[in-house]
């Protein structure tokens, strides 16, 4: 019963320290001192005090996005294992239902952007949802494996293949591979998109939201960072898939592991130049390649 | 009691459009029609669920002065989940047809168009009850013409007589192979009755024989790749209640006939099963990626049938290979998912069709690039196709993902078994995946392009400008009834359980897998999950709520890049929308697109269009058949049209003929 307490708590109130690290090993790499680490917090409280502006025209559908947006996030992480801890909903199949849960809050962004009547957001909404197009085998391919190799079909124990490292440790690399790159396109990380850049031709998520202002606005930055938590947690379970025995020291292991996550993604951001629209897909599909493969390593 | 329930209901479904066809034009005959589907369908409806629930098993037998022949029919928990989805469209397809399609709009047509929708109705409950081969086939043969009086209801236009000449074709084509299908079905087991197979026969040539006449002819009627090439014209220039109907439960009769026949079968050989699998997923990712080319809204709902198939024979292929292996557990999940993808595909694909229905009447059009902004002229109409949107695209917390869910199980159960054979399953998980998103991306598209954004009227050029607005009850409370089953379907998926794992065992016949559906594939925590999903949805919205009653929020233009004038002409239309998705599947999709390009700084004028034609149609059936032509031109050359001519052949063949003895 803690355990659940304590993984609603974490999901709940770590995520905007996230894209605190992020920004602060960016702003490292760059020689500046960049924003405090709690900026996230100060900019979702500061949102929800804010009247906003609705475009004119539009409806129901375009406050829909940001709902989606958190509900979604906040509901697939009760699906997901926080380090060595079951996870508080779990049934054989729910990675199904945590990737198509995930799908529900990209249906609701894509349609809330086209309720504007904008150009530019309509074009955010077109390349968000081909690109996942090509993310979604990507991530099935790696279910597939991690299911092959633990001989289950639920998160929590696919997740938690310790031994798994030593009796299929290729497999692992290829689909931990895979999924890093998913989970940067995913979350519209450099090098697929600049949640920095000022020029809207060349966003993908920033550009669905240009509209949303106030407290619509700061749901879509929280459930953008839940997004990225629950999916560095999924990543970081396939990396590290280990037990820590106690329970207390377990927790500290997650909350540390996921803030390196948050600080490697900072340093492949301050690394990588943003790529070219039209190479995106290329390594989409290298991602897709990377986890068939894996599976494929498994076929026997 | 079920089965009489069924009967009658079906009897009331085809007597209720006869007295329209006497009758003058007017609301009499139409009540009298409307109200025959409505208490049929009831009746009906009563019935199936009564089998689908009980899973007792009704048989009548009459004699039939054919040889060969009998009036056999029987309902088991197979035909009720049929024959659910079957009753419940045909109902709530008949109150919102008997407006839209009705006597103002088109005189001549209305009263045959109801005659036949009765006739329809009643066969379709035909071919999910009869037990007899040549009944069936009987069954069969009247549903399909039925259905091409339906497609040609407007007999104005063009279009609707080319697709109508098409989907002849093709069905007449299919009946071909349902005929070559029984008289080998009856060589086999020496009966013209729907009896098991002798053991032993399936892995035969007689057996591979069999199997791949069924496939052909199921196969067409269902619309399976690559002979779906008749469905988008057809559902496209179909009556909106028409379209509901065909592609939410006629289509069906193809996955029907499929799941009978295998049933039949005691020892389906693994090749089958895998071919299914093949076909299925061909069918479900290159139906969506067709789809998502379609500018015309009721085509790319009828390449969404396509889709659909392409999972239920996916499924049923998982089923069918996991009995090959002796694998109760995967033909249990796999026909329980497909049978409930059936149930579901009826609901949400009929409640989309309907909608469109309501859009195209409204707009004048079928174009989605030139609508737009609807959802301020229909908003309970735009819900509603919302619903069928998420539902269609297998998203939670509604039916769709319900199913697809099971079907997965079902692959994915087997893809971590041990063996090179779990491949097979290990690759179609990601491909119905891909399907998914996909699917996601074409009704983003088509929902966003026909009811958000702002209305093009503005447009020079005559645009379409959504007017009559209103949106009367009765086209209303069956989108919102099929809605509603939708959502209950959703959150309670484990009702419909039982009921599935009766019909997937009669399916599948042989040794019972250990445990339960339940116990398998728990539909009870799906169930809940989509509950707490939406208990979750709605806490945010109320967040949000709370913070707008603190600050209301005002209205403003939209942000185009600092651009303070946009119009309605700049917003992404639904072809821009797919552009890039039509791209990365251009080698099948083979769009084509025409236009003069912008050139210079001012350029004087400019304009572009594409098009995504159906490339099985373009590119194989029209050339073949145009092959035909030419051989048959060729061969005219003997018909001289002159007696003596025609002498000399016969004298000729006489000599040969003698030579030859």
């Amino acid at each position: 019963m803690i355990h659940i307490v304590v993984h609603v708590l974490l999901v709940l109130a770590l995520p905007p320290l996230l894209t605190g690290v992020i920004a602060r090993t960016k702003a490292a790499f760059a020689g500046r001192n960049g924003p405090p680490l709690l900026q996230g917090y100060y900019d979702l409280a500061r949102l929800f005090r804010k009247g906003s502006i609705l475009p004119e025209g539009s409806g129901w559908v375009f406050l829909a996005g940001p709902v989606a947006g958190v509900a979604a996030p906040l509901f697939a992480s009760l699906l997901l294992p926080f380090g060595g801890h079951t996870a508080p909903v779990s049934f054989a199949g729910d990675m199904i239902l945590f990737a198509y849960v995930l799908a529900l809050s990209r249906f609701f962004t894509a349609a809330a952007a086209l309720d504007t009547g904008s150009a530019f957001e309509g074009m955010g909404a077109a390349r968000e949802v081909a690109f996942s197009c090509l993310a979604e085998p990507a991530l099935f391919f790696g279910f597939v494996a991690l299911a092959r190799i633990s001989g289950s079909l639920s998160l929590s124990q696919m997740l938690g293949t310790g031994p798994g490292w030593v009796t299929a440790g290729a497999p692992l690399v290829l689909v931990a591979a895979s999924w890093a790159i998913v989970l940067l396109a995913e979350n519209c990380r450099i090098p697929f998109d600049d949640p920095n850049t000022h020029l809207e031709l060349t966003m993908i998520h920033e550009v669905m939201v240009l509209d949303h202002g106030g407290p619509a606005f700061g749901l879509v930055l929280y459930g953008a960072s839940v997004k990225l938590f629950v999916l560095s947690a999924l990543f970081l379970r396939v990396v590290f898939p280990f037990n820590v025995t106690d329970p207390r020291l377990d927790w500290i292991a997650f909350v540390a592991g996921i803030l390196l996550v948050a600080l490697s993604i900072g340093v492949v951001e301050s690394v990588m130049a943003r790529l070219r629209l039209v190479k995106v897909p290329q390594l989409l599909v290298g991602a897709c390649v990377l986890s068939a493969f894996g599976m494929l390593l498994l076929a026997r | 009691m079920n089965l009489l329930l069924v009967l009658g209901g079906t009897f009331v479904c085809v007597a209720g459009g006869v007295p329209g066809l006497l009758l003058p034009p007017g609301r009499a005959a139409r009540r009298i029609a409307t109200g025959g589907s409505v208490l049929g369908s009831l009746l009906g409806l009563a019935g199936a669920v009564g089998a689908a629930v009980t899973g007792r098993v009704e048989t009548m037998t009459r004699p039939w002065p054919l040889p060969g022949a009998a009036l056999h029919v029987e309902l088991d928990a197979l035909s009720a989940i049929f024959l659910v989805p079957l009753f419940l469209v045909s109902a709530v397809a008949a109150i919102s047809g008997g407006r839209s399609f009705g006597d103002a709009g088109h005189p001549s047509d209305a009263r045959r168009t109801r005659f036949f929708y009765g006739l329809v109705t009643g066969a379709i409950a035909l071919v999910f009850l009869a037990r007899n081969g040549l009944l069936f086939l009987a069954a069969w043969e009247v549903m399909a013409l039925s259905a091409f009086f339906l497609i040609t209801a407007d007999r104005q236009s063009r279009e609707s007589r080319d697709a109508g000449r098409l989907y002849l074709f093709a069905t007449h084509v299919a009946t071909l192979g349902l005929f070559g299908f029984f008289s080998q079905l009856r060589h086999v087991t020496g009966s013209t009755e729907l009896v098991p197979l002798p053991p032993g026969v399936a892995g035969t040539d007689g057996g591979t024989a069999l199997f791949a006449l069924a496939l052909f002819g199921f196969g067409f009627k269902a619309g399976l790749l690559p002979l779906h090439f008749w469905l988008p014209p057809a559902h496209a220039a179909a009556p909106a209640h028409v379209s509901a109907l065909m592609s939410g439960v006629l289509i069906k009769t193809g996955i029907y006939g499929l799941v009978r026949f295998t049933s039949l079968v005691p020892d389906p050989p693994a090749a089958w099963g895998d071919a299914l699998m093949l076909l299925g997923v061909v069918s479900a990712v290159l139906g969506v990626a067709f789809a998502l080319g379609q500018h015309d809204l009721k085509r790319l709902l009828a390449w969404h049938s396509v889709e659909n198939i392409g999972i239920i024979v996916l499924g049923l292929g998982a089923g069918l290979a996991g009995r090959a292996a002796g694998r109760p557990e995967w033909a249990l999940l796999g026909f329980a998912g497909a049978l409930f993808h059936v149930v579901n595909h009826g609901l949400f694909k009929s409640l989309l069709f309907l909608g469109a229905g309501e859009v195209v009447h409204v707009a004048g059009t079928r174009d989605m690039d030139r609508m737009g902004g609807f959802g301020r002229v229909l908003p309970k109409t735009a819900f509603f196709f919302l619903a069928g949107a998420v539902a269609i695209s297998g998203l939670p917390p509604l039916n769709g993902f319900a199913s697809e869910w099971l079907v997965y199980l079902g692959l994915f159960d087997r893809a971590r078994a041990s063996g090179a054979d779990a491949l097979r399953a290990a690759v179609a998980a990601p491909a119905l995946a891909l399907t998914g998103a996909l699917a996601l991306a074409c009704f983003v598209k088509a929902h966003g392009s026909v009811f958000l954004g702002t209305s093009r009227s503005e447009e020079p050029q005559g645009e379409v400008e959504p007017h009559a607005p209103g949106e009367p009850a009765a086209h209303v409370a069956p989108m919102a009834i099929l809605a509603g089953a939708c959502a209950l379907l959703g959150l309670w998926p484990a009702g419909i359980a039982p009921a599935l794992a009766r019909a997937a065992a009669i399916a599948a016949p042989g040794p019972l897998p250990k445990g339960t559906l339940a116990g398998l594939a728990s539909l009870a925590a799906i169930g809940f999950s989509s509950l707490a999903l939406v208990l979750l949805l709605g806490a945010v919205a109320l967040f949000l709520k709370s913070r707008f009653a603190a600050a209301a929020p005002t209205a403003g233009p939209t942000w185009d890049c600092g651009y303070s004038r946009p119009t309605a002409r700049m917003q992404y239309t639904s072809s821009s929308f797919a552009r890039g998705l039509v791209g990365y599947f251009g080698w099948a999709l083979l769009p084509r697109a025409r236009g003069v390009p912008v050139a210079k700084l001012f350029p004087a004028r400019a304009h572009f269009e594409s098009h995504v034609p159906d490339t099985v149609l373009d590119r194989a059936i029209v050339p073949a058949f145009r092959a035909g032509a030419w051989i048959a031109r060729k061969g005219r050359i003997l018909q001289g049209g002159r007696i003596q001519l025609y002498l000399l052949y016969v004298v000729a063949t006489l000599v040969a003929l003698l030579f030859r003895v």
